[in-house]
């Protein structure tokens, strides 16, 4: 296998792993807008990162975890419903990334396309370290809070009255999934971000009898799509990110032929 | 046991959206007491919860809980989000490990049988016994229910409330709960707290025995066993503004 294959495979292993993890809990807490709201602002970051020249996943994180806050922030005061308000701060961040990165672009920076789709294929050591790392500490993050997470998601006021900080849980786990973007994004690019988070997830729900069943059936789901999409790639030719989501689409459909249990 | 205060309110107002949830408040819940909350529609009853719960701040007033007192909670309308895969054991121990005493706990509430059922199947009874044993296995000082009649009949109801008075004097916790009916509230009850905004009446129920004729007319069967009738000795009215009309007579205060 080339190098570039190998590097593809691993950063991929380790995004698929992060993405059906959160992705399961961004399904059950019905947040599907929130993952696509935060991954179109992560472009603003993208542009930025560019313009001025400083490796572009540290822009992203810090743009989408300032997203992730003003989100937080402005939930607590309901004047709008939430996805409008998503809605808002994503596409805004997504537009005035598209600005940035007309000027940047101008200036040699990568195209606009490797962004919005993905570029697994010309990922670089670095990425492959950085993929690695940051997917560590969101495990070990989820690991620790486990049990804390799910009670939240089951009921947040019962979890908040048993005295769990919900709220801090809350901001710990939007954290999570703006690391998750900025890894996630140079796989699949962040129009199609949000699928990696929410079709593993949805395809595992139908087979999974706990909690743990589902995380882990989402990875696998994930994992599936991933060497699929590249093997698709590699023979067929196929643009890579694109063909990992087709891949992921197509083990849901499969997993809705089984009989209901 | 020695009866001790679990948490006080001191004059606690909330206003939400312009608009008055809550007035001048004070009450204190102490432990093996039980303490009903009733009134209409509207009157701030779950509100009043959360803010003893701290799940809501008040505008103004004092919340004060025991240091580290531990909160068994049964929420008013629990939807469970129908995409979480969890059986009755593994929600029951979630978050606090005590696998071992699950058995226990659901036994204690009579649904030892859904142990390994689904939690998105169950009945909004069964839901309730579910929270009730949740509570339970987490020892609480506190046991809190937002109205545990909802959707339960009579007879249920008369059930439900006799597994809380047993529970109570087996653990000895204080228990708060919300009634949606004005009349029926638990028979254990120490206090009786009517609320619309304010504080409208408190006292102690008076003791269904004593009151044959209320059976008659609510027509119940073994309303004896945990049901008492609260008759409401308001010192005013409301008018059809809501605005507050003291009675002529005024020697006759409750609470």
């Amino acid at each position: 296998m080339d190098d570039f294959m190998l590097r593809a495979l691993i950063a991929g292993m380790a995004v698929v792993t992060v993405t059906g993890v959160l992705g399961v809990f961004l399904l059950w807490r019905r947040m599907a807008y929130f993952g696509d709201a935060l991954s179109h602002s992560a472009l603003l970051g993208v542009a930025l990162g560019i313009l001025l020249g400083v490796q572009e996943y540290w822009l992203v994180l810090a743009v989408c975890i300032v997203v992730a806050l003003i989100m937080t922030a402005v939930q607590r005061k309901p004047e709008l419903s939430n996805d409008t308000i998503l809605g808002i701060l994503g596409h805004g961040g997504l537009a005035l990334g598209l600005i940035a990165l007309h000027f940047s672009t101008q200036t040699g920076g990568r195209s606009l396309e490797t962004y919005l789709f993905g570029d697994i294929l010309l990922l670089q050591t670095n990425d492959v370290y950085f993929a690695l790392g940051l997917s560590a500490v969101v495990l070990s993050v989820v690991w620790y809070f486990w049990q804390s997470l799910l009670l939240m998601t089951a009921h947040t006021e019962l979890a908040q009255a048993e005295g769990l900080n919900t709220e801090r849980l809350s901001l710990i786990y939007m954290l999570l999934i703006a690391l998750v973007i900025a890894i996630a994004m140079r796989v699949v690019g962040i129009f199609l971000l949000t699928s990696l988070l929410i079709i593993p997830a949805a395809t595992a729900r139908r087979l999974a009898r706990t909690p743990e069943q589902m995380v882990l059936i989402a990875v696998l789901v994930g994992l599936f799509a991933l060497i699929l999409g590249l093997a698709s790639s590699w023979w067929l030719d196929t643009p890579t990110g694109p063909s990992i989501v087709v891949a992921a689409v197509l083990g849901f459909g499969l997993v809705q032929l089984l009989p209901q249990r | 046991m020695s009866e001790q205060v679990l948490a006080a309110l001191e004059h606690v107002s909330l206003r939400l959206n312009q608009r008055d949830i809550l007035h001048d408040i004070s009450l204190e819940v102490h432990s093996s007491k039980v303490l009903t909350l009733i009134g209409p529609n509207g009157a701030g009853k779950s509100s009043l919860l959360k803010v003893l719960l701290g799940l809501e701040k008040p505008t103004s007033g004092k919340v004060w809980r025991k240091p580290q007192l531990k909160i068994g909670y049964v929420p008013q309308k629990f939807q469970l989000e129908p995409l979480m895969p969890l059986t009755v054991e593994r929600f029951v121990c979630l978050g606090n490990n005590n696998k071992t005493q699950v058995p226990e706990a659901l036994k204690a509430v009579g649904i030892e049988h859904l142990q390994q059922a689904s939690l998105q199947g169950l009945s909004g009874g069964e839901m309730q016994r579910v929270l009730l044993a949740r509570a339970v296995l987490n020892q609480p000082e506190l046991l809190v229910l937002d109205e545990p009649g909802q959707g339960v009949d009579v007879a249920g109801l008369s059930e439900l409330y006799q597994l809380l008075a047993t529970l109570k004097s087996t653990y000895g916790y204080g228990v708060v709960l919300v009634s949606h009916d004005l009349h029926l509230v638990m028979a254990a009850t120490d206090q009786v707290l009517c609320l619309n905004t304010h504080v409208c009446c408190s006292g102690k129920p008076e003791m269904v025995t004593s009151h044959p004729e209320y059976l008659k007319l609510f027509g119940l069967p073994n309303v004896g066993q945990g049901l008492a009738v609260y008759t409401h000795h308001h010192d005013h009215h409301h008018n059809l503004m809501g605005n507050i009309i003291q009675d002529s007579c005024k020697g006759h205060h409750h609470g």
